[in-house]
């Protein structure tokens, strides 16, 4: 595990945020999706969610994410009211400037189109018209997520669960995104590749000064990756701040019963 | 297709003066000797024009008096051509309407007939295509149908058509205004095998997402090193929306651009309804470096010597022996009479 002296953590607070967001709320009928959010991103940021399941963290990243509609609250990105935006500005912001990367690859890949087409895909919705550049592109993309250039013909369904979590996160960063969206990125993987692909993020989110959100259930991975923490529990918003604080120093109780759960190995 | 054929006893009346079906249920007698089946369409078809005995639905065909005027009530008629008007209003839209049961299985032009049936008048002169040809099992089908249902003229001869239905191919001979060109679809929307949802894939039609259709050519690319898509070329109408032409050949995209006559397209399982109007752009969507071909089999016809139209190519036996033969039999045919001849002479093989 890296120290927490690795982590430069940015401190921007004079520039705008580049997503704001006041008291976000979404119920289920009678019940809490999740209550209350209310955060600043800025730019080159990581922000990470925590909680156990059910806590809402889902919830809110699907609302933050325009996958579902908030009940109250307001989402600002950039300036603009996201939940006012019409549905064309609200699509293109998602094949745009924004990314979402599933925690199930299956579910953010299209698993009967080669991998070079799933990257491809992107550049082709906002307007890439020159099949060698948008090849050129791929095969850039695939080496940076540390896929061989010559499966950029096999289909995701022919990897393994490592790389087609490598191929999403290759698919959805190829237009250059200024926020991704990260749900559980590490799910599902066995740990040595869980290590491998935190190491990757790691880069290219330093690298290309991505802003990110990643919702995890797993402490190692916004140890590694998070800037801020937030913990919720029971779609409530219970302690937030720099990551090795709240992890180091946790105040509220269902922190504290988080970080001492996590086993030691 | 066998609906048509199975009421015909009731209608025996009307048919007194028929020389040409004289025991209702069993196969059509045989006139000539060269071809079988669908000779009685073919052959009573240009005749009967002329003889016109006692107008519509009283002509030589047996003409069925049980049915409104070419099968269709008048309001389902009515609902048809509103979604006709619609679709011309608006090219290359998929719009929907409520698709009746056809006398026929699903995937044999019931979209087509339909749309056919609400733009046929008594005066129409009707051709029916069946992947080119004139006398292929569902083009004596459906040309029967409507000599039966409507009593309408037929022909083979596209000059000479009003309303042309077609599968699978668009006439080599140009079309002209005044003449309708109707297409059976199976399925219309050309993002379907790309996106199962209807919900998804009308949303991105509103939105103009066409980025999906572009990964299809990708894929054909990276996968055979061309576009390898030949038949239903996915187009652009009018800058707007992407359209399916149907399963014609790619070699068929660029008439459809610039066309003098009204072009509609008929889905029946699928219950879409879409039109180019005249003179709508068209254009096959294509890469920059991958520009769009309009390809054919690079030989020329074997019966015409024509070098500019589709070929078929035909097996003709079980040592590996082919000849290439235009598939538009009446543009063949048109060139054969006018003494044009193929490497195979103008009279063999065929």
């Amino acid at each position: 595990m890296m120290g927490a002296a690795d982590l430069n953590i940015p401190v921007r607070m004079k520039e705008q945020p580049l997503l704001s967001v006041r008291d976000l709320g979404k119920r289920y009928g009678q019940r809490i999706g999740c209550r209350g959010v209310s955060f600043d991103l800025y730019p080159g940021e990581v922000l990470g969610i925590v909680g156990e399941s059910g806590s809402g963290k889902s919830t809110l990243l699907s609302c933050l994410a325009g996958q579902q509609r908030p009940d109250e609250g307001r989402i600002l990105f950039d300036g603009t009211d996201v939940l006012a935006l019409s549905e064309a500005a609200r699509r293109r912001l998602l094949r745009g400037d924004w990314a979402y990367v599933h925690q199930n690859p299956r579910d953010g890949l299209r698993m009967g189109v080669s991998a070079g087409g799933n990257v491809g895909e992107r550049l082709m919705a906002v307007g890439a018209r020159n099949y060698g550049v948008i090849r050129e592109t791929a095969i850039d993309w695939l080496g940076r997520v540390e896929i061989a250039a010559e499966r950029i013909d096999d289909r995701p369904s022919a990897f393994s669960g490592g790389m087609q979590q490598r191929l999403q996160i290759a698919r959805n960063l190829v237009t250059g995104p200024r926020l991704v969206f990260m749900d559980e990125p590490t799910g599902g993987l066995d740990v040595s590749v869980q290590a491998r692909l935190l190491d990757l993020l790691r880069g290219l989110v330093r690298d290309l000064g991505l802003s990110a959100i990643i919702v995890t259930h797993d402490l190692a991975v916004v140890r590694l990756l998070a800037d801020r923490l937030m913990v919720m529990k029971s779609g409530h918003v219970v302690e937030t701040g720099l990551t090795d604080q709240v992890l180091d120093d946790p105040q509220h109780g269902y922190t504290q019963l988080l970080v001492s759960s996590v086993l030691q190995v | 297709m066998t609906g048509p054929s199975m009421p015909l006893a009731a209608v025996d009346p009307v048919a007194q003066g028929d020389h040409r079906l004289k025991e209702p249920p069993g196969p059509p007698p045989q006139q000539k000797g060269h071809r079988t089946q669908h000779d009685e369409a073919d052959g009573g078809e240009d005749q009967k024009a002329g003889e016109g005995v006692g107008g519509r639905g009283h002509s030589v065909t047996r003409v069925m008096s049980d049915y409104n005027f070419a099968y269709l009530d008048e309001q389902t008629k009515r609902m048809i051509r509103r979604a006709l008007l619609k679709a011309l209003a608006v090219p290359g839209y998929q719009v929907p309407f409520a698709s009746r049961e056809m006398p026929m299985p699903y995937g044999w032009g019931t979209g087509g007939v339909q749309v056919t049936a609400a733009c046929l008048v008594p005066e129409d002169r009707l051709k029916v295509i069946d992947q080119g040809a004139d006398d292929t099992t569902n083009a004596v089908s459906i040309r029967r149908f409507f000599e039966r249902t409507a009593g309408v003229a037929t022909t083979g001869h596209t000059e000479a058509a009003t309303l042309i239905q077609t599968r699978h191919r668009i006439p080599e001979t140009p079309l002209t205004e005044g003449q309708i060109l109707v297409y059976q679809v199976p399925i219309p929307e050309p993002l379907r095998f790309l996106e199962p949802r209807e919900t998804e894939t009308r949303k991105m039609h509103e939105l103009e997402e066409y980025g999906l259709m572009y990964v299809k050519l990708y894929e054909d690319i990276a996968r055979h090193g061309e576009i390898a898509t030949a038949y239903a070329y996915p187009v652009k109408v009018a800058g707007r929306y992407v359209m399916d032409p149907s399963p014609i050949p790619k070699f068929d995209n660029p008439k459809l651009g610039g066309c003098a006559a009204i072009q509609l397209f008929g889905a029946g399982r699928e219950a879409r309804i879409y039109a180019l109007p005249p003179w709508t752009e068209v254009v096959s969507l294509d890469f920059e470096d991958h520009p769009f071909v309009a390809s054919k089999a690079d030989h020329s016809c074997a019966l015409c010597g024509a070098g500019n139209s589709y070929l078929d190519e035909v097996i003709t036996d079980d040592r590996g022996s082919r000849m290439f033969v235009c598939s538009d039999t009446d543009f063949c045919a048109g060139r054969q009479a006018a003494g044009k001849a193929g490497s195979e002479g103008p009279k063999e093989g065929a």
